[in-house]
């Protein structure tokens, strides 16, 4: 008995030690610290240059508190279930919407945005956002190939329907997306990528069940490190995680079909219990300042929406049409609209089918 | 007979380094001067130094050892109680149905607990954190230590309780004073099981973490997504030292709590493989 | 009689809250789950989707038939192991060593077999110091299997060690006594009794294996579904808890099928 209570008070020491030990750790890094000058900002994983973050931090005092997310739907999913309260998210625009009609954010107050001014009006008053009432640019892209000029010549692969060349048996790896794989599909058979149509929708799982062969792999964010490092020699993804594998390996190239494919935002909102909303706001006019915006952008890789900062940013990134397409190659682009709970789930379904197919 | 055993030993040596083969291909890259688990650009200890000042990192160790040793230690109390109970009971309906039902979340598969433990939580409203990660910790440990120490009661002389009772010993005094001493190598074997589930354990936590809090497992998924991080090798190397350690100690308190029993060793190992 | 009750009393409340909460209630609201449709009303539906499905259907038989391959592999590596440590001297110390390897972060494993296997990763420099051109091993079935059974051969050494190192070493030496060669007291002796650690390992590893979900993408690139796999994609990312429920309540009953056909040793186990 002696042992075991003494062992018990061991335990119990250790314990105390670990919990001061991670008092202090939550100190350093701002998380659990509820009442503190600190800013919960959920962001998708590797998505701001943390010397921002840094020198937020140093100009108002605020800490930031860095979680990361890995698709929208797991963003959303946090958010609903409601139990953890963030300050500001970054999703993108469909899901905007969709948080929108379900009551989770709450409407930016304009007065206190200082930056708005900074950005494209290309790029404000979107569909899913009219007026910017809710949400404040962060950055914008395509949806593409990236190829690598080792294996794979680039007249081979200008199309989306390129990918289902016989010739890249094995060699493909997709972005784990159901909107972003069937949009391409949707695309190639001409048909909108915010189809909704029964017909459409099957044939467009009945193409792309074709597609099996070549794909290697469906994954996320891993795909850029596996292109810069040989793994595969195509890959269909977003155009920042293309510059980031891009930056790495220099035989790597990205393309914007020409017939059309997706464009993104991803915008930064305050969610509805959101608790520091000055930092929020401080946040929000220090990410629109041109210096900065163009920093995290040079840091990305993705384009950005402000374009005091893109006057700053060096002529080679600039004038990249693979980052900043060409009017016409945009005027062909497409924005995604939140389907709705029903066409959403049966996007999945089709897409978790075509997982499902053997080789 | 000779030349047959060198050949078992060969197929040993083969098991054991396709065992440690990953291990040590972390550790050794954890040295690496470049940063990628490729080629070899020369020794550094430069990982080991990003593992140090990356607070994020070292206080997700401190959470996730937090949570592993306080949810054994919760999970060894309740379940020494389970125990208990379970070996007092007569009636052997009731007793079937109480193992069933301990042995449930044994055999459950984690995404099944932690899908359901997320439902749970969702519909009692719950906040995601700490406390629900700490609480399905202790209750996929509790059925493993029920396991570890039920076996040690059943081997208890039942005279040694009567004896006690004759003497007038109470309740407290029964349990503190005869039971308890007996089974102690039982509960220290449930705690050392739980505490290596908690750590291992990535499902459940995956499923039932929220408000920043994340243990290593959740954390190092995240990051390999992004890319190989070779600090994460580094912890990884560390890691294993720990463990390397533990094991060590463990091993050296089973053989001292089994003196005279030879198969005690085994017997405390043995429901691991039910854990899963 | 009374102290008795008291002290059950005493012991039931914290194990009984335990039982109640995170086994009983979880279970029920998971199959409340799979009954309901998304704004609560009660439905076959989800039954209905899922075996009406011939994807759905087919992936389930793929799952198990992936943990039966996995299983397999694991038996056939694990019991000369387990075999063969029984006959080693310090055969504890063998086995803490076997343990050991489970004490590393199952996805620090994992993410050591991605470096190992990617195009330009170890294995194919070293087999390409060979001459031999890299081969496409990572996002293949291959490695699928061979990583999951790496994790799980622990797992399956460990009962079956514990059962053979239960067996009394008289048995095999009447056994030789009475004239059975070595193979023959392997074949109807040894194993015979060591059946019941088989089966525990068995399943230890077939039910996991049923469920696993992150190697399957890590390692498998999303190219292996599991029933694991399909409810992690239905809870966190499709966001159907219900049909994700639905699977779940299969998967369970697959796993109480399996605990019944190798049912005998934890209640042996257990009464001993």
């Amino acid at each position: 008995m002696k042992k075991l209570l003494s062992g018990i008070m061991v335990i119990l020491v250790i314990v105390a030690l670990l919990f001061s030990a991670q008092r202090y750790f939550s100190s350093q890094t701002g998380t659990g610290d509820k009442d503190g000058k600190v800013l919960n900002l959920y962001n998708w994983g590797d998505y701001i240059d943390p010397s921002l973050l840094k020198k937020f931090t140093k100009e108002t005092g605020y800490k930031v508190s860095y979680e990361t997310f890995d698709s929208n739907e797991a963003m959303y999913m946090k958010i609903k279930q409601g139990s953890t309260s963030y300050d500001l998210a970054v999703p993108s625009e469909y899901m905007i919407e969709k948080m929108k009609a379900d009551h989770l954010l709450q409407p930016l107050d304009h007065r206190k945005l200082t930056g708005l001014k900074n950005y494209d009006s290309r790029f404000l008053n979107q569909t899913f956002d009219k007026g910017n009432k809710y949400s404040v640019p962060y950055f914008w892209g395509t949806l593409g190939i990236i190829y690598n000029d080792k294996y794979v010549q680039a007249k081979d692969v200008q199309h989306w329907d390129d990918l289902w060349s016989p010739k890249f048996r094995n060699q493909i790896m997709l972005i784990d997306s159901a909107r972003d794989v069937l949009g391409i599909t949707l695309i190639t058979q001409g048909k909108p990528v915010n189809d909704k149509s029964e017909a459409d929708l099957a044939a467009a799982q009945g193409k792309l069940t074709t597609l099996m062969p070549n794909v290697k792999a469906i994954i996320a964010d891993e795909i850029k490190m596996y292109m810069a490092q040989d793994e595969a020699a195509i890959a269909v993804t977003y155009s920042g995680e293309a510059a980031e594998a891009m930056d790495k390996n220099p035989h790597l190239h990205y393309v914007v079909p020409s017939e059309g494919s997706n464009l993104w935002f991803d915008n930064i909102v305050m969610p509805k219990n959101a608790k520091h909303k000055t930092a929020a706001y401080a946040f929000l006019n220090f990410m629109s300042e041109p210096k900065n915006a163009a920093q995290n952008a040079e840091y990305i890789g993705y384009a950005t929406p402000n374009k005091k900062a893109l006057a700053l940013l060096p002529k080679s990134i600039r004038g990249d049409r693979q980052f900043y397409p060409d009017a016409k190659t945009v005027s062909h682009l497409q924005t995604y609209d939140d389907l709705g709970q029903k066409w959403t789930e049966k996007y999945n379904d089709a897409f978790l089918e075509f997982k499902m197919t053997q080789r | 007979m000779k030349g047959k055993f060198k050949w078992s030993n060969l197929y040993l040596v083969f098991v054991f380094v396709l065992l440690y083969l990953p291990i040590f291909f972390l550790i050794v890259y954890s040295f690496n001067a470049g940063d990628v688990m490729q080629g070899w650009d020369g020794f550094s200890w430069k990982h080991y130094v990003e593992l140090f000042v990356d607070t994020r990192i070292l206080e997700i160790v401190v959470n996730t050892f937090l949570v592993a040793l306080l949810s054994s230690l919760l999970a060894s109390i309740i379940g020494t109680a389970g125990a208990l109970f379970i070996y007092n009971q007569h009636n052997q309906l009731i007793k079937n149905i109480f193992l069933s039902l301990n042995n449930i979340l044994l055999v459950s598969p984690d995404v099944i607990i932690g899908a359901s433990f997320l439902i749970l939580f969702t519909v009692i409203g719950f906040t995601l954190g700490f406390t629900s990660v700490l609480l399905s910790h202790i209750a996929f440990s509790i059925p493993i230590v029920v396991l570890m120490v039920l076996p040690r009661l059943q081997e208890m002389n039942p005279s040694l309780v009567t004896a006690a009772k004759d003497l007038g010993a109470n309740n407290w005094q029964m349990l503190a004073r005869v039971v308890l001493p007996v089974i102690s190598p039982g509960i220290l074997a449930g705690f050392f099981m739980a505490f290596t589930y908690s750590l291992d354990d990535f499902a459940v936590t995956f499923f039932v973490t929220g408000n920043g809090f994340s243990t290593l497992s959740v954390e190092i998924y995240s990051r390999a997504r992004q890319g190989v991080s070779l600090e994460i090798n580094a912890l990884s190397a560390m890691m294993f030292l720990v463990s390397l350690l533990l094991v060590l100690v463990y091993y050296v308190i089973s053989k001292r709590s089994s003196k005279g029993k030879k198969r005690a060793g085994t017997r405390l190992v043995m429901p691991a493989t039910e854990g899963l | 009689m009374k102290a008795k009750q008291q002290r059950q009393i005493f012991y039931i409340v914290p194990y009984g809250i335990w039982l109640l909460l995170f086994v009983i209630a979880p279970l029920m609201l998971m199959l409340f789950q799979s009954f309901t449709t998304s704004n609560g009303h009660f439905t076959l539906g989800n039954y209905g989707a899922y075996f009406g499905s011939g994807t759905y259907l087919r992936m389930t038989f793929n799952s198990v038939w992936y943990a039966f391959l996995i299983t397999v592999i694991t038996l056939v590596i694990s019991y000369p192991t387990a075999y063969l440590l029984n006959q080693l001297k310090q055969k504890q110390f063998w086995l803490l060593l076997v343990i050991l390897p489970t004490w590393i972060n199952l996805l620090l494993k994992t993410y050591a077999f991605i470096g190992l296997l990617s195009k330009t990763g170890t294995v194919n420099s070293f087999i390409s110091f060979w001459g031999v051109a890299p081969q496409q091993l990572l996002f293949s079935d291959w490695s699928f299997l061979l990583v999951a059974a790496y994790i799980e051969i622990p797992f399956m050494i460990l009962p079956i060690f514990n059962s053979l190192a239960e067996i009394d070493p008289r048995l095999s030496q009447a056994s030789h006594d009475l004239g059975a060669n070595k193979w023959q007291t392997l074949r109807y002796v040894i194993f015979p009794l060591s059946m019941p650690g088989v089966k525990a390992g068995i399943q230890a590893v077939f039910i996991p294996s049923l469920s696993l979900f992150m190697i399957t993408r890590l390692i498998g690139g999303n190219r292996v579904i599991t029933l694991g796999t399909a409810i992690e994609e239905h809870f966190l990312v499709t966001q159907n808890w219900q049909l994700g429920s639905t699977i779940g309540v299969i998967l369970i009953v697959a796993m109480i099928v399996t605990m019944i056909l190798t049912r005998d040793r934890v209640r042996k186990n257990i009464r001993k």
